[in-house]
Order: C-alpha cells, then sequence, then structure tokens
C-alpha cells in the first residue's frame, strides 16, 4: 500500500471561507466528579492561522490539545477539524511535546521516520528520504546517525519538529514545545518555526508560558481564564509574515506584548492562587 | 580495553591476598586438610580430578543454561501478558510473588517426582528460580513508558502490535537486563539445588551439586573446595555474559551502559 496523503493540502492559505479549517462548540470537560477543567469554551480556526493559547495554570490550555488531538474526550460539546471528528483527523495532526519525546534507541534519522513507519505509507526508501529531507530542513543532517543522548536540548526539539512534520500535517498541536530551553534557543527556534510554517503552511495550536513567544508566532493569542478554563480574550497580531527577529525590538510588538501582559494581570484577581486542578 | 586490564588488577589483587593468607593459615594453625585444605591441594585435586570436574561443570552449565534461556522466554511472554492492562496485574502479580517465596528446596522434591530424575527436572528447578526477577523486571519496564511517548503512537493510529513492539519492548530491554543479571547467578544456585535432589541416583553423572554432595560425604574437603570454586566461576561467567550482551545492546543509547562506560 503506497497512497501519498493528501497531496494537494498546502496550497489553500486562506482556506474555505464559508467554513472554518477547525471549529471548537461549547467544549466542556471535567474528569469525573472534579471540578470543570474547560466549560462552554469555543473558538473558530481559519486555515492558516497560528493560535496561542495563554493563560494561568489549570486553565486547561493541554487539555484543550489533547482534545483537539482525540487523546481525550469532551465531557460535552464538540469539536470538528475540516468537518471531522479529532479521532478521524488524526491524520492531519501532529502533536510536539513539552520534551522532545524521541525514542533514545534510534538514531535521530529513525526518530524523524517514526511516524511515516507507523503510518506505513511510504515504503523504507522514500520513508528515509523524505526523514533526511527534514532532517536538513531543520539544519540537523550531519548528526542523522547519532541517539538523541548525544544532542543538546534544542537540536532534541529540532529533531521533534522534524519527526512531527515529516508527516505534512495541516494542523501542528505544539504544547510548551520550547518551554525548557533557554532565551537564546528559544528564540531562535521560533524564527526557524515560523520559516517551516512559510515553506509548508500549516495550521498551529500553540501552548505557551511566554507572552514575547506567542506575539511573535501567532495571528491570534488567546488568553484563557482558570478554573473553569475558558476564553477570557482574543487578540489578533496584526504583523505581516515574514517575520524577522528585529520584529521583537518594534514599539508595536512591544506595545502588543504588554497588552497581551495586561489582560494574563486582569485574571490574577483574588480567585487565584488556589491549587491546580 | 588496558583500562579493562588496570581496572582488574584490584579485584586480582585481592584475589592474591586472601590465597596468600589462606595458605598462611593453614600452615600457621597446621588445620587438618579435611577440614580447611591449603589453596594448593585444592588446585592439586582439581587437576588430579579434572576429568570428573568438568564433567560436573559442564552437566551444571547446560542444566542452569538452559533453565536460564527458559525463565527468560517465559519471563519476557508472562511480563507482556501482564503489561497488557492494569487488571490483569491486580489478578496475576501476587501469584508471581509466590513464585518468590516458594522455598524451591520445597517443591523440588515434588518436580523430581513429576518429572522425573534427571536434567529435566533440573532445569525446570532453575526456570522457577530464575523466573521471577525477569518477570518482575520486565514487567516494570513495560508499564512505565513515558505517557507522552504512548500518545505520540496514538496519534499515529499505532495497532497495539506496533506499540509493544516499537515502543514498549525497546523500552523494556534495560530492565529486563537487570532481571537477566540477577537471574544468571540464581541459574547456577538452581541447578546445584536441582541437582541437590534431581541427579544424586545418577553416579557418576551429576553435575557440581551432586558432586558436592558425594565430595562431603567422602571427606574429601580438597575436591569439595575445587567443586565450590568451578561453582562461583560458573556463576561468575554466566553474570558477565549477560553484562556484555547487554553493553552491546545498550551502550549506543542507554545511561546505565554509558555510566559503566564512563567510570
Amino acid at each position: 500500500m503506497s497512497h501519498t496523503m493528501n497531496p494537494t493540502t498546502i496550497t489553500s492559505r486562506g482556506g474555505d471561507p464559508g467554513r472554518p479549517f477547525m471549529t471548537l462548540r461549547g467544549l466542556h470537560k471535567q474528569y469525573g466528579r472534579g471540578a470543570a477543567i474547560l466549560e462552554d469554551l469555543s473558538m473558530d480556526v481559519g486555515a492558516g492561522d497560528f493560535i496561542s493559547l495563554i493563560g494561568p495554570s489549570g486553565c486547561g490550555k493541554s487539555t484543550l490539545l489533547k482534545l483537539v488531538a482525540g487523546l481525550v474526550s469532551p465531557t460535552s460539546g464538540c469539536i470538528e477539524v475540516e468537518g471531522m471528528t479529532p479521532a478521524n483527523a488524526r491524520e492531519l495532526m501532529s502533536f510536539i511535546f513539552q520534551e522532545a519525546t524521541l525514542l533514545p534507541w534510534r538514531t535521530v534519522l529513525r526518530n524523524v521516520e517514526l511516524g511515516l513507519e507507523l503510518e506505513r505509507s511510504l515504503d523504507r526508501g522514500r520513508r528515509r528520504a523524505k526523514a533526511e529531507e527534514l532532517l536538513r530542513l531543520v539544519g540537523l543532517g550531519d548528526v542523522a546517525t547519532h541517539y538523541p543522548r548525544e544532542l543538546s536540548g534544542g537540536m532534541r526539539m529540532r529533531v521533534s519538529i522534524a519527526r512531527a512534520l515529516a508527516t505534512r500535517p495541516r494542523l501542528l498541536l505544539m504544547d510548551e514545545p520550547f518551554g525548557a530551553l533557554d532565551e537564546m534557543t528559544r528564540d531562535r527556534l521560533n524564527e526557524e518555526l515560523l520559516r517551516l510554517r512559510a515553506e509548508h503552511g500549516w495550521t498551529a495550536l500553540f501552548v505557551t508560558h511566554s507572552v514575547a513567544e506567542a506575539v511573535f508566532l501567532s495571528t491570534r493569542v488567546v488568553v484563557l481564564r482558570a478554573k473553569p478554563g475558558r476564553v477570557h480574550r482574543e487578540i489578533k497580531v496584526p504583523f505581516a509574515f515574514p517575520r524577522k527577529a528585529s520584529l521583537r525590538s518594534d514599539p508595536a510588538f512591544l506595545a502588543l506584548v504588554g497588552e497581551v501582559s495586561g489582560a494574563l494581570r486582569e485574571l490574577h484577581g483574588p480567585g487565584d492562587g488556589g491549587t491546580a486542578a | 580495553m588496558k583500562r579493562i586490564v588496570v581496572q582488574s588488577c584490584w579485584p586480582l589483587g585481592v584475589l592474591v591476598l586472601v590465597v596468600l593468607g589462606w595458605h598462611g593459615a593453614t600452615v600457621m594453625f597446621d588445620i587438618p586438610p579435611y577440614i580447611l585444605p591449603g589453596p594448593g591441594r585444592v588446585v592439586a585435586a582439581g587437576i588430579e580430578r579434572h576429568a570428573n570436574l568438568l564433567l560436573a561443570v559442564r552437566t551444571s552449565a547446560t542444566a542452569a543454561l538452559s533453565g536460564f534461556l527458559l525463565a527468560a522466554f517465559l519471563g519476557v511472554m508472562a511480563a507482556v501478558v501482564l503489561a497488557q492492562s492494569p487488571l490483569i496485574r491486580r489478578c496475576l502479580v501476587p501469584y508471581t510473588i509466590l513464585l518468590q517465596t516458594v522455598p524451591v528446596v520445597a517443591i523440588a522434591p515434588l518436580i523430581l517426582m513429576w518429572f522425573g530424575s534427571g536434567l529435566r527436572s533440573v532445569v525446570i528447578v532453575v526456570a522457577i528460580i530464575c523466573l521471577f526477577p525477569i518477570i518482575a523486571n520486565t514487567t516494570q519496564g513495560l508499564v512505565s513508558v513515558d505517557r507522552n511517548l504512548l500518545d505520540l503512537f496514538r496519534m499515529s493510529n499505532a495497532s497495539r502490535l506496533q506499540v509493544l513492539v516499537r515502543l514498549r519492548l525497546p523500552h523494556a530491554l534495560p530492565s529486563l537486563f537487570t532481571g537477566l543479571r540477577i537471574s544468571s547467578g540464581l541459574s547456577v544456585i538452581g541447578a546445584f539445588t536441582g541437582e541437590w535432589f534431581a541427579s544424586s541416583n545418577t553416579v557418576g553423572q551429576g553435575g557440581l551439586g551432586y558432586s558436592i554432595i558425594y565430595a562431603n560425604s567422602q571427606l574429601q574437603t580438597d575436591y569439595l573446595f575445587a567443586l565450590v570454586l568451578a561453582c562461583a566461576a560458573l556463576g561468575s561467567t554466566f553474570f558477565f555474559a549477560v553484562v556484555g550482551c547487554e553493553w552491546l545492546l545498550l551502550h549506543h543509547w542507554h545511561e546505565s551502559a554509558l555510566k559503566a562506560e564512563g567510570d
């Protein structure tokens, strides 16, 4: 079986204007009889959008990603990705975790191949070629035969990104992928992520704790409030792509960072500071 | 390689000291050889009866190795079954602990009765002794896979078999080797114990266990010492063979193998 999946998907950046790429409607999630983690959360995501989710701990950011990935089911409400349920739309998605989550017994190259291997969509040779191409794309062409333990944290995360992109996803779900990295590495990877996005044009849901990172990457920043998690504010980021590193010192950029920080501060009212759900 | 030679100087030095002290004690306190023979007599007894000694070693090694491999196979199978669900573990783990707590000495006569005296019974005793560390460690390794990695496989719609073969088993390999290392030493003890019961009536064909009882009954203390040393040497050989395999398979990627290399 060697049918290549969705070869035509990357072209439409704007998408079908009548129907958003992804819709979340009235999402509600609670585990057992515990407190609600998400309550009545609705959102539309257009094709090519880069949405950052930011908010205090316990606002259900990570849960939201897992719901979209179909790894967790909502208590009520519905999610549609291109008109499909999350479980059926898995082939359109890739997940990037907070840690690189590589298989330590596999070389870098074989790690990047993993997704293709599990999908069984390509034969061995083409799988390898594809993985090599992606490693070059993230600047790791010459460490293909190394094992993950021989790489730095930033390089491991690049491998993780290459693995996620290998299956040609149309939706990238990222759960604080750069949270554990130092700021310089993080900034550089942010720029690379935008470059890769310009080449492949996926849609992204990106969880982060860093306001500057959220503003730099996104077309829209969604500030969530906690206990229960729901949308507090949505802030559009108007800066055109491609964005350069110099954008970070632009007054308009800094003003927007200030606005998002302000929205976050509104949430740190007297109600905050309880135990995390 | 040079490093290995230099490092083995230390334990070898200890060996020389012990042998010298042993020799000195037998001479100085004039201990009769049937109570404590000197190292010279032990070596002489070993050389003189090397045909019997080697036969005993070979018999025990065959039983220990067969039982060990049987236990490795059964242990991994059992661990794979146990790893399938918490419910299965809750139901069956207490019984795997039985394997560890029932004294083999007590059930060895039973096994002898069921399977007859000879190699087969000894292999079964070895397998019973070796089984628990392998099951316990491998199950732990199979179950303790990172949640995110499981989610990653789920996102790719991986089958249960793919998760087992590509994720759980390789992840459990270091734990499996921990179990195998423990069991490698136990396997010789198991063979010894099994032979104690199972092969006592096949005179001349017995392994180390049988030969030691026989030497003891004849007050051939020097030969008994030679047999005990052979037993220890056999156990160590098994142990280091397992460590060698472990290094070969894991040193590319696993932290513990990495440390052993760097120390």
